[in-house]
């Protein structure tokens, strides 16, 4: 246990080091620039305090970033309001429901377009270009596109961030899944061919199988993908709610302690969605006697 | 061709067009194996000893000539399940037990569920494995593995047995062991089985028909009726008879090597 525990709270204890280092050299103009205006002689260890609680830090401390994640998830619970619309965890659900439907629309068309890739010569040859230049596109630029023209059709709310997210996660299950259903030897569908097995029966019982293990990786990469795809989603719409809203609300005002806790919990939900795949394909290829 | 002719090939040629050129994997092959016989096919890498088995499976076509398997073409023969084919490696799938893998052909035929039950058990107990339907792969030996897969291809009863080298990668005292239990298989089913080996050995110990190709292209050299009875006991490998075929087949192999030079 500790030899696991030691090295990871190295590697901590150093990046808070750096967080705290630069903290003090990124702010220290400011806290100088306003020791002179108020005609003062501002000491080290009153500038690095200085540095270290500004209102509007160009970076602020991990300690503010702690607080305000605090004050806008904890502290809110305890006062019986965890899911006021001021809450990290509203707006955090707002950008979960988009991931999550997102995911799943980008994983259902991903796996279609893969058996689609493998089973038709012609969406063989034609398909993967497409695919990839798709995502050569700068998702930033197609965005708000993608939210106009719905917007235009009467769709709303959800489904265009879900849209997005579709569109960033479906290509590493295409990729990844067409990977996995060719992944299946010469001499495993030759086996098939020898029993006379049907096409579906192949499909069913030998390349979905031992496509397993590629499709949880892809899945990992396109919820990261998805997950940003829902962010990115969020910051044409004029800032309502989401994750993404509180990243745009805070550049607006130049709320950096608020942009970072909105980072962090990105970064958490992120790296806890993935967790969760990771967690089933445990359980899945377990369960298949895969690992 | 008697009526008890299972495969009958007949001036079967199949040439793979390559980029250096055609590549005769066979040519000329003619050859009939009877009901209940224990054909091997013997000759170096490149003989058409393999492509020659994948043809009688309908896994490769000919490109001249004719062939039957149980009086009807190749794929008449694999579309009604004449055959099981067991590979150079067992080929069990990871994600299923023994039983399960035993099961998948099975399943894929389309046997009632009492009946797989029944066959997995009885196939199990013929090639020893009885109590490891459970397991999974990964939990057993190589030589186990190769005798899971050659259940798997009796599993639905076809009279037909390929074997395209299936004990290449196992060690001399598994090979030997699983000699033994083959044979005793065949002697307990009747069925009729085509045996891709390397290995002389091997070869005059399982069969009573030995068929000796060269390559290049792939031809028969010569077929070798054996002499020993049925009935054979390991150390059947140090009589003078054995040993006489044994020669005649590595004479067989030198003078096909001989031609192509």
């Amino acid at each position: 246990m500790m030899r696991n525990v030691l090295p990871i709270l190295t590697v901590v204890a150093t990046l808070f080091a750096l967080w705290y280092g630069a903290a003090v050299a990124l702010n220290a103009p400011w806290a100088r620039d306003q020791a002179a205006r108020a005609g003062q002689e501002l000491g080290f260890g009153a500038m690095v305090a200085e540095t270290w609680s500004q209102e509007k830090p160009k970076l602020p401390a991990p300690h503010q970033v702690a607080a305000e994640i605090w004050k806008t998830t904890g502290a809110m619970v305890l006062a019986g309001r965890g899911f006021s619309k001021r809450s990290l965890f509203y707006h955090s659900w707002i950008t979960f429901s988009a991931t999550a439907l997102g995911f799943l629309l980008g994983t259902a068309l991903g796996v279609a377009l893969a058996i689609g890739i493998v089973y038709n010569r012609t969406m063989d040859m034609s398909v993967m270009p497409w695919v990839i230049a798709s995502q050569t596109i700068p998702i930033l630029a197609i965005a708000p596109m993608i939210i106009v023209v719905l917007n235009a059709v009467g769709i709303s709310g959800l489904l265009p961030k879900a849209m997005i997210s579709m569109y960033l996660s479906f290509f590493p299950v295409v990729v990844g899944m067409v990977k996995g259903l060719r992944s299946p030897s010469a001499m495993q569908l030759d086996q098939m061919r020898t029993w006379n097995a049907t096409p579906s029966q192949t499909f069913w019982r030998l390349r979905l199988p031992s496509s397993m293990p590629y499709l949880f990786t892809s899945l990992k990469v396109g919820m990261a993908a998805s997950l940003v795809g829902a962010i990115v989603g969020e910051l044409p719409t004029g800032a309502v709610a989401g994750l993404g809203a509180r990243l745009l609300a805070g550049s607006y005002y130049g709320q950096t302690i608020q942009i970072w806790s909105a980072l962090i919990t990105a970064a958490t939900l992120a790296a806890a969605l993935v967790g969760l795949i990771g967690l089933v394909q445990r359980i899945t290829l377990k369960r298949m006697g895969m690992v | 061709m008697t009526k008890n002719t299972v495969i009958s090939a007949t001036d079967l040629s199949l040439t793979f067009q390559t980029n250096d050129g055609p590549v005769h994997a066979l040519k000329d092959v003619s050859l009939n194996v009877e009901k209940g016989d224990f054909v091997s096919f013997i000759g170096p890498s490149g003989c058409g000893k393999t492509t020659f088995l994948r043809v009688m499976a309908d896994l490769e076509q000919q490109t001249a000539g004719a062939i039957t398997v149980n009086g009807v073409s190749p794929e008449e023969a694999r579309r009604s399940r004449a055959y099981g084919y067991v590979f150079q490696a067992a080929g069990l799938y990871p994600w299923r037990t023994i039983g399960g893998n035993v099961r998948l052909p099975l399943e894929i035929m389309g046997y009632d569920k009492s009946d797989q039950d029944a066959r997995v058990k009885r196939v199990l107990e013929l090639v020893d494995l009885a109590g490891f339907e459970k397991k999974f792969p990964w939990q057993l030996s190589g030589g186990m593995q190769q005798r899971a897969s050659i259940a798997r291809a009796l599993a639905f009863d076809a009279d037909i047995l390929l074997m395209d080298e299936p004990f290449g990668a196992l060690d001399e005292i598994v090979r030997d062991h699983l000699n033994e239990q083959l044979l005793h298989l065949w002697n307990r089913t009747d069925k009729t089985i085509c045996f891709v080996t390397h290995s002389i050995p091997e070869a005059v110990y399982l069969s009573t028909k030995i068929v000796v190709m060269s390559p290049r292209p792939g031809r028969i050299t010569d077929v070798i009726e054996s002499p020993l009875p049925r009935d054979r006991p390991l150390d059947i490998r140090d009589t003078a008879e054995f040993l006489e075929v044994a020669h005649r087949v590595r004479e067989g192999l030198r003078a096909g090597h001989g031609d192509a030079v």
